[in-house]
């Protein structure tokens, strides 16, 4: 029979944005490695080269969301570890407030860094 | 229909004799994890280079590339982001009731297809740079 073994409370909505930012993650952390490893060699990448990729708007709005995606999903996953370890009352509710704010942080930073690369400021 | 299971306490490390494929797939999950969030802070930090100028960005990126340190640390990166993807899959079948009764099958494929998929691209990581 079927035995639950997961470090996620299931059920809640984090829960279920954990499983959906993995889903789209797997498909594009692949495709991000395949492309800027294979298909464009790392060590050749110049600014043009990054331009004339994120000018594209579907590239751009892929990578925000690769952001997004992969910031939620990481520090949620770094929140969950924590609270598994033990960490409870005004410490927990002091590491979100500090992982909330820091990953608005790197959106925002990612996000303006994606912009300038597509040369739109 | 799911039930409980105890598998003891992972958090406690000292009991890492007696752990089973299962949990140490737990623990390489949330050490692959760990790593992944930290690398991407270090990432956009990288990329802000382009802040500067399309120079200062192309000389940063092209500097790191010609370390033989930041190859080989690009080759632990994509063994460790692979274990993440696979073992995830791996997860998410878990979640859905697939495959319960070979989990720990699927973890060791997970570990033999990371191995592979990273010796195989060794060669184009260090394509171009020497000690």
């Amino acid at each position: 029979m079927a035995e639950r073994y997961s470090s996620f409370a299931p059920g809640g909505t984090t829960w279920l944005l954990q499983r959906i930012t993995a889903a789209f993650l797997v498909v594009v952390l692949a495709f991000h490695f395949f492309l800027l490893h294979f298909v464009n060699h790392a060590a050749d990448v110049t600014f043009m080269g990054t331009q004339a990729r994120m000018e594209n708007v579907g590239y751009f709005l892929t990578m925000v969301l690769f952001l997004i995606a992969g910031t939620f999903h990481g520090v949620n996953g770094v929140y969950n570890a924590l609270v598994n370890q033990g960490l409870q009352g005004t410490q927990k509710k002091v590491v979100l407030a500090v992982l909330v704010i820091a990953s608005v942080a790197l959106i925002a930073q990612g996000t303006y860094v994606a912009t300038v690369m597509a040369g739109w400021t | 229909m799911s039930q409980s299971y105890n598998r003891g306490l992972i958090e406690d490390f000292g009991r890492w004799k007696e752990f089973s494929a299962g949990m140490w797939a737990w623990i390489f999950h949330k050490f692959t994890g760990w790593m992944l969030i930290g690398y991407l802070f270090t990432h956009i930090a990288v990329l802000s280079s382009a802040l500067t100028g399309p120079e200062a960005y192309t000389n940063t990126i092209q500097g790191l590339e010609s370390l033989f340190i930041i190859r080989v640390l690009e080759v632990g990166l994509l063994a460790v982001a692979v274990f993440h993807i696979l073992n995830g899959l791996r997860l998410l079948m878990v979640d859905l009731g697939i495959g319960l009764d070979t989990q720990d099958k699927s973890f060791y494929a997970s570990l033999v297809l990371t191995a592979i998929i990273t010796v195989a691209s060794v060669p184009t990581f260090m394509d171009g740079v020497t000690i």
